[in-house]
């Protein structure tokens, strides 16, 4: 069976052994080796061994940490989500002559570009080490993934739905909202709800370069060797986002959107 | 006619490439009531004539009179004020899918509430009760909730016409608004067109390619063919020369 | 369903929510302001760094120009290759071992409700901690270097990978794995030709897209130690190199898009 399947379509099995050689290509120039990994593995036990049972060695450390990170998901999703909007909207080739939606586009674009922990070091440097940056980092990374996908479920809608509300004289803001903004309205929930879900990620990890929140007790911890610390952040980090998941589930049944495609 | 025309289309003109004309210097004068139609083979201009009225189609050259104001040459705002006098129902209702059928309703008031009005849904009283009567008349009583992405497709024309009445129009448009509906319905949604035209005293200008159904409902039909009009006058005058002359062929005529 | 409207006086009142709907929408954005107004005031601004922030970042632009390109060859090219070979092999074992943990995890394949929930929970631990985070626990454990950070970026992504897949498989269309069944298929082949052929597409645009994604974060692992273009850009900001730091920038910018070209053309080929 497997024989006829590869001998009708030989590509696939070529493409089995490209994958296979890239891998053993690749592991190699990175300077893998089996003996490192079991020397890992070995490691890696001890270092359980170290980690379990997790400890909160300092308990007003970590929740300031916890709390600073929550405040800057919540404050750089509120002005993230606020400036996509307008944006996304300014981005969007079938509406903006392109003179708009060119620089909009390319602003959203230069927004993505690079990752939040870069534009973290680019903040600090600029406003100091705090929550400020971590806020300014992660509302610059919303807006560049907000508003592209906005910017793009808005190229995407049915024109003609648009053109019957111009036809009934109504002015331009009104036309947005009752012939552009249902169509995309569930989506663009859904890619705020996301983006919120993950600036709550990245709010705990801006810390290890000064951005504020628990990223930083995080890392002083690995520093002095605390690993049952360690393990105790880590699973608190773990908690706080799934209850922000299901927070989110329950958003979107209260807007009243479809939340079918979910999303990692 | 010894009324003054409602609406006086003059030398109308429209070129999508240049040098290949789809309307060729197209003049019409609509009088103050009654149901035109206009008809003629798909590609003859028909659609861009209706939609050159209200500028959802900008004509190449020519005027458009409607009301004192030459169409063709209004600003914006202008163009905002006067479309929100001209009532138009779309071949596919163009309604907006997720919103429900009162919301559409009320898009039809858009030329005359503010938008930030219009976008935390306050509206004057006057305008839901008239909603409310409108979905009476043509026959969607309790539907206001209902999902338009939940109405079958002669329920969806419904909602589109009510939209156009809402505007409280002076002139209605109609572009090939039963063409994807089944025959029974489309009787339906002309007779309604009809009455509503003349219960609300304006002129109706319909757009479709049934000749049958153009005659049963219009007092004058249009014949179009080739960018110019080629027929002018009422349903009995259609001898089957004159729509082969409209349409080409013969073998449609039966 | 919404509360039918009532009427008043003859007239007809129109809502566009029901009672309780407007209620729940109240709270939500009380809510939400209340979290809003609570951090605002107690994030620590300090107003003197804010007011020379325009100077601060003037500076550092023109400390980051010109572009130091000569840099390139010796410091930055090999780390860079590197960096492409840690999100490709990280990808590829994360799609390894996410498969199986996303059948596991679908509720409509699996019915063992604790296996489901295990999958589950590996599944959300693996993808709410971040790849950087995972990079700091592995350097710990396998020593500094780019096997610390293809084993990061593939803990990470076997959650989002896993998660797609568990979904996706959960929203299969029954009728053809019903067939199977009737035709007394064994389990292995209800999945790969039940299963899988609905399965593909989703796979494949999720497989692209985590690439994307992690040639992006493979290129900060450094900054912790896990190997890539982040040690050589480490390197240079503890060094305050600045027109090092501008090529490197610029380095990562430039294969972050040559990733998303190949991404987009594969999508218009395949899918």
């Amino acid at each position: 069976m497997a024989r006829l399947a590869f001998a009708r379509r030989p590509w696939v099995a070529l493409g089995w052994v490209a994958l296979a050689s890239y891998i053993v290509f690749a592991a190699q120039r990175l300077d893998f080796s089996v003996e490192r990994f079991v020397v890992g593995l070995d490691n890696a036990q001890r270092f359980l061994g170290r980690m379990f049972p997790p400890e909160i060695l300092q308990a007003d450390s970590m929740v300031r940490g916890l709390t600073e990170s929550l405040e800057i998901a919540i404050l750089a999703s509120c002005a993230g989500i606020a400036f996509s909007l307008p944006l996304g909207v300014l981005a969007a080739r079938n509406l903006m002559p392109a003179w708009v939606s060119w620089p909009a586009r390319s602003v959203v674009a230069l927004c993505r570009s690079f990752h939040p922990v870069i534009v973290a070091i680019l903040f600090v440097k600029a406003v100091g080490f705090g929550a400020l940056a971590g806020i300014l980092t992660l509302t610059v990374a919303s807006v560049g993934f907000i508003g592209k996908l906005f910017a793009e479920a808005i190229e995407e809608i049915s024109l003609k739905q648009v053109e019957a509300v111009r036809a009934t004289g109504a002015p331009f803001a009104s036309v947005l909202a009752y012939g552009v903004l249902p169509q995309v309205m569930s989506r663009f929930v859904g890619f705020a709800t996301y983006q919120v879900d993950s600036n709550l990620r990245n709010s705990t990890m801006v810390g290890i370069v000064g951005a504020g929140g628990i990223g930083s007790t995080l890392f002083a911890a690995f520093q002095r060797f605390d690993y049952s610390f360690v393990c105790a952040i880590l699973i608190a980090i773990i908690a706080m986002i799934m209850v922000g998941e299901s927070l989110a589930r329950v958003v979107r049944s209260i807007l009243g959107i479809d939340a079918r495609r979910s999303d990692a | 006619m010894s009324t003054p025309a409602a609406l006086a289309i003059r030398g109308l003109t429209k070129e999508y490439l240049p040098g290949k004309p789809v309307l060729r210097g197209v003049s019409l004068a609509i009088g103050s009531g009654g149901l035109t139609a206009i008809i003629g083979a798909s590609g003859t201009g028909k659609s861009t004539l209706i939609r050159c009225i209200n500028r959802l189609v900008e004509p190449t050259s020519g005027s458009i009179e409607f009301e004192g104001r030459d169409l063709v040459k209004l600003d914006r705002r202008q163009l905002r004020e006067a479309r929100r006098t001209i009532g138009m129902v779309f071949q596919e209702y163009n309604l907006v899918e997720r919103l429900s059928v009162m919301e559409n309703l009320l898009c039809g008031r858009l030329g005359y509430v503010p938008a930030w009005k219009a976008w935390l849904r306050r509206y004057p009283a006057a305008d839901i009760d008239r909603a409310f009567e409108l979905l009476d008349v043509v026959g969607l009583s309790g539907f206001e909730h209902r999902r338009a992405d939940g109405l079958s497709g002669g329920q969806r024309q419904r909602v589109g016409i009510a939209r156009a009445v809402m505007q409280n129009p002076r002139l209605l448009l109609a572009d090939e608004p039963t063409s994807s509906l089944d025959p029974r319905t489309s009787v339906d949604i002309m007779q309604l067109l009809s009455h509503l035209g003349e219960s609300l005293g304006v002129p109706v200008i319909v757009n479709m390619h049934d000749v049958d159904l153009a005659r049963r409902f219009a007092a004058r039909i249009i014949g179009m063919a080739e960018g110019s009009i080629i027929y002018d006058g009422s349903p009995e005058g259609l001898t089957d020369e004159r729509l082969r002359a409209i349409y080409g062929g013969e073998d449609w005529l039966g | 369903m919404p509360e039918p409207y009532s009427p008043a006086a003859g007239a007809r009142a129109w809502h566009r929510h029901s009672r309780s709907e407007r209620l729940a929408r109240l709270m939500l954005t009380l809510a939400v302001l209340a979290a809003v107004l609570a951090s605002v005031r107690s994030v620590e601004v300090i107003p003197e760094f804010l007011l020379d922030a325009p100077e601060q970042v003037q500076d550092l632009l023109v400390r980051m120009w010109p572009i130091n390109v000569g840099f390139y060859p010796s410091g930055v090219h090999d780390a860079l290759v590197d960096t492409l070979h840690i999100a490709t092999l990280g990808t590829l074992i994360a799609v390894a071992l996410a498969l199986p943990v996303g059948v596991l995890s679908a509720r409509n394949l699996i019915r063992n409700r604790l296996i489901n929930l295990a999958a589950r929970l590996i599944l959300v631990a693996t993808r709410s901690v971040n790849s950087l985070i995972w990079a700091l626990l592995f350097v710990a454990i396998f020593g500094p270097g780019a096997l610390a950070g293809t084993l990061a970026i593939a803990c990470r992504s076997i959650g989002f990978v896993g998660k797609l897949v568990g979904e996706a498989l959960e929203e299969a269309d029954p009728g053809p794995i019903e067939a199977l069944h009737a035709a007394g298929a064994p389990w292995l082949s209800v999945l790969s030709q039940g299963y899988w052929p609905q399965l593909a597409p989703t796979f494949w645009s999720v497989l692209l897209l985590r690439w994307d994604i992690n040639i992006r974060e493979s290129s900060v692992l450094g900054l912790v130690g896990a190997g890539g273009v982040g040690m050589a850009l480490d390197t240079a900001l503890n060094l305050f190199q600045w027109t090092r730091v501008s090529l490197i920038l610029l380095s990562i910018f430039v294969i972050v898009i040559l990733a998303e070209i190949i991404v987009t053309q594969i999508r218009k080929r395949i899918l």
